[in-house]
């Protein structure tokens, strides 16, 4: 995995963000900086708070508190809640992926696979079909998508390809950042090892800077470079992928770390 | 437009002119200005119940029972025809409670109601075209939430229209689209210009009547003023173009026209003829002929009474 | 090299009161005094090797060195694009380039990824630098071709390599890229003689480059032929709490 380019500044700054549920806290008091070409995996069980963050940071789900800021193509640092909703959602189509862990939230179902790849280039105004169909077979082919599918819908793809295509339609715009809840999530193990071996090389083929959110701590290191530790909404611990993994300092991560069966 | 209620057939209830009562008119004049206001934008308004079923073209006949007057000429028209049960239905029914001339001539009326065509004779800007629409929004086929498909026309995120048009393409090798062929209305909103045959959709363009559409069941109305800029979405590789037809009218011979397939009999016999009856018979009265058309005179005679 | 040009040679890395004790959550707390005031330097060039018994804390500071470890205490300076900078006290993304950029590690077990070759995990720390993939690639054949790997397996996944094989293919992986300063946590372990001469030699060629190299050996001959200077660790054993 190649390393985060030594930009000076950070692409996405969260700063001292929390979500209430009414009562119930869904995160609290999160900080911390991703930079171009990184990768951070939010870690922790189910409930812990890290699927909350995760739609916090992709403006999803608006926060309670803090602010969530992102560095923009021109250089140009915006809170992204206080840009307009338009500016939000043409972010998250072209400068942006989000790759759910159920394929069919971020697949359209019932279109084509090479339309799935197809749309977000369509969206920023691409009007050119043999371009747009070229360029959905080179994505597929990236994504292990034997070419003569382009035209089948996802339904009669299998989980794991289905996972393929929903990666190829979100990088199909050369996005910077790219968020990723659970993404081998209900994926069998052999599956799950062949999605992981891709994505490695695709964030680090396209320098991509990506947040994964997981509860497999295996998961965490072979994709991150950096990780945060999270229980019952707030950061227990971060830092290095490795360090936080073999040297584990607070007492739920040396638990979490021992949970972990070993093959 | 006046407000008198109308005794009809003498000591049965009174009905106020044109149906609908003045404040419901009111309402969907409103809808119908608004809809003027921001071309290709769909306007909710409060649908009425209309003494015929969602289908029938409930929401056209409030649009029209809203802006018709006592000295208006009304056509009706469905499929092109002028004498289809839908087209008498609703003819006899503002005959019966607005009491306004009625034609099949298209020089003639001041509104036409239709259901699935544009009539060949370009309109003028005396004329309103009355549009019925059973599912305004043409982004549904891709996007079943109506929440989502409100912020898509708001914030003018389109892509999805195109990928309709691509699955054709891609299934078909064209863009097998051929009615309710979504527009690009004033380079802003897009519209589904209501099932008509996109060979009618280059007529919306430049227009110079203006064109009112109502989906009774959906509760929408929009519209297209007059002079307004339609464009019809496509690829530039895959241009949009008009369905052509081999061989002229067979009762008149003309070309560029949208033509029916009427099937004559049951060994594979059919013919090709004007979907609009009116302009086929203005020109056969004009001295047209096609190379049916002296077999057929009888038959045509005849609907025309 | 002389005891003296080894003076005169610029400091590359330098251990300086370095500790670490682990703290065992989950058996109530206890501690686990491993090394405390660890101290000492390494000049370019010189290959210096932890030496002491099991236990003494050698995989410890090695890990430390690496940034694996969190320290207890004291710092580790690492002479990174020729300034000093401290790996303890520097924040993840430093540790990630410095390792990319200056730190190389040959670790005793290979942690294999699914589907990935032999091939393209020895020329993986290369391209990581920015290296065209080919060249990369041809240099990671290079290598493997005088490490006795097979040329059957270079297109394999490591995972199902045996173990000497595997240690062949992540001593391929750690010396393909010129880093100044090499880790080297007992490469030798499960090598025959012959694998095990020509890893001496390589560790010789670095040495010559002016590679500093610290390294944890069992062996005594690999040992006694590669090092400067053996730091005993049991000085630095730390007192329990």
């Amino acid at each position: 995995m190649s390393g985060p380019r030594e930009d000076d500044q950070p692409l996405l700054s969260v700063r001292g963000l929390g979500k209430r549920y009414g009562d119930r806290v869904g995160c609290r008091d999160v900080s911390f900086d991703v930079w171009p070409g990184e990768v951070l995996a939010i870690v922790g069980e189910s409930g812990s708070g890290k699927t909350t963050l995760l739609n916090c940071i992709s403006t999803r789900l608006e926060p309670t508190t803090g602010a969530v800021r992102y560095r923009l193509r021109d250089g140009q640092e915006r809170d992204l809640y206080e840009m307009s909703e338009a500016e939000r959602r043409l972010l998250m189509r072209t400068d942006w992926g989000f790759v759910h862990q159920n394929p069919a939230d971020g697949l359209r179902m019932s279109v084509s696979a090479g339309a799935n790849v197809g749309e977000r280039l369509m969206a920023v105004g691409q009007r050119h079909y043999g371009n747009i169909r070229g360029t959905a077979a080179n994505w597929l082919e990236r994504v292990e998508i034997a070419e003569d599918r382009i035209d089948d819908r996802p339904r009669d793809f299998s989980g794991g390809m289905r996972q393929r295509l929903q990666i190829a339609r979100n990088l199909v715009t050369g996005p910077r950042l790219v968020f990723m809840d659970e993404p081998t999530g209900g994926l069998d193990v052999s599956v799950q090892a062949r999605l992981l071996d891709l994505v490695r090389g695709l964030v680090a083929d396209l320098g991509l800077a990506a947040i994964v959110v997981t509860h497999d701590l295996a998961v965490a290191r072979l994709l991150s470079h950096r990780m945060i530790v999270m229980k019952d909404g707030a950061v227990i611990e971060a830092g290095l992928t490795d360090r936080v993994l073999d040297d584990p300092q607070a007492p739920y991560t040396q638990l979490l770390v021992s949970s972990i069966l070993q093959v | 437009m006046t407000g008198q209620a109308q005794d009809i057939a003498g000591g049965m209830a009174a009905y106020n002119f044109a149906y609908l009562d003045e404040q419901t008119k009111r309402m969907i004049r409103r809808a119908i200005l608004k809809g003027i206001a921001i071309p290709g934008y769909q306007v909710p308004f409060a649908s009425r119940e209309m003494p015929m079923p969602y289908g029938w073209g409930t929401g056209g006949v409030q649009v029209t029972a809203s802006i018709i007057g006592r000295d208006d000429t009304l056509k009706v028209i469905d499929q092109g025809a002028d004498d289809t049960t839908n087209a008498v239905s609703i003819r006899a029914f503002f005959q019966k409670v607005a009491d306004v001339a009625v034609t099949t001539r298209t020089r003639e009326a001041s509104v036409i109601q239709t259901r699935h065509r544009i009539p060949e004779e370009p309109l003028t800007a005396s004329q309103v075209l009355v549009y019925q629409v059973p599912i305004p929004e043409p982004l549904r086929f891709l996007e079943p939430r109506e929440t989502e498909t409100r912020k898509m026309h708001a914030l003018e995120e389109y892509g999805l229209m195109h990928v309709k048009l691509y699955e054709d393409i891609a299934r078909h090798g064209h863009i097998a689209t051929t009615y309710a062929y979504p527009v690009l209305v004033d380079d802003r909103y897009v519209m589904d210009p209501s099932p008509t045959p996109k060979f009618d959709n280059p007529k919306m363009d430049m227009c110079e009547a203006l064109q009112l559409f109502g989906a009774g069941r959906e509760k929408r109305i929009y519209a297209i003023p007059p002079y307004t800029r339609v464009v019809s979405l496509d690829f530039e590789d895959h241009p949009f173009e008009v369905q052509r037809f081999e061989e002229p009218c067979a009762l008149c011979a003309a070309r560029d026209v949208y033509l029916d397939e009427v099937i004559l009999d049951d060994k594979g016999g059919r013919m090709f003829v004007c979907s609009d009856t009116d302009h086929c018979e203005e020109r056969r009265a004009a001295g047209h002929r096609g190379h049916l058309a002296a077999e057929e005179a009888y038959a045509t005679t005849e609907a025309a009474q | 090299m002389t005891a003296q040009a080894q003076q005169a040679a610029p400091v590359a890395v330098s251990v300086e009161a370095l500790a670490k004790r682990f703290t065992m959550h989950l058996q109530g707390g206890i501690e686990l005094p491993v090394v405390e005031n660890v101290t000492f330097s390494v000049a370019k060039g010189e290959c210096v090797v932890l030496g002491g018994p099991s236990g003494a804390g050698k995989s410890s500071v090695m890990k430390m060195l690496y940034g694996n470890y969190a320290a207890g205490g004291g710092a580790i300076w690492v002479r990174h694009h020729g300034e000093m900078v401290d790996l303890v006290s520097a924040d993840p993304r430093q540790v990630i380039a410095m390792r990319r950029d200056t730190i190389g590690y040959v670790s005793q077990f290979l942690r294999t990824v699914p589907r990935v070759s032999a091939l393209d995990l020895v020329a993986e720390p290369l391209i990581a630098r920015g290296t065209d993939s080919e060249e990369a690639r041809e240099r990671a054949r290079v290598l493997m071709a005088r490490l006795n790997v097979p040329e059957r397996l270079w297109s394999l996944p490591p995972a199902t390599f045996s173990g000497g094989e595997q240690q062949r293919i992540n001593i391929a992986r750690g010396f393909i890229t010129d880093h100044p300063v090499l880790l080297l946590d007992e490469p030798t372990a499960s090598l025959d003689a012959l694998n095990r001469e020509i890893v001496m030699a390589m560790i010789a060629e670095k040495k010559a480059a002016g590679v500093a190299q610290i390294g944890i050996f069992h062996d005594e001959d690999v040992r006694d032929a590669v090092a400067d200077r053996i730091i005993d660790m049991r000085q630095f054993a730390a007192a329990a709490a």
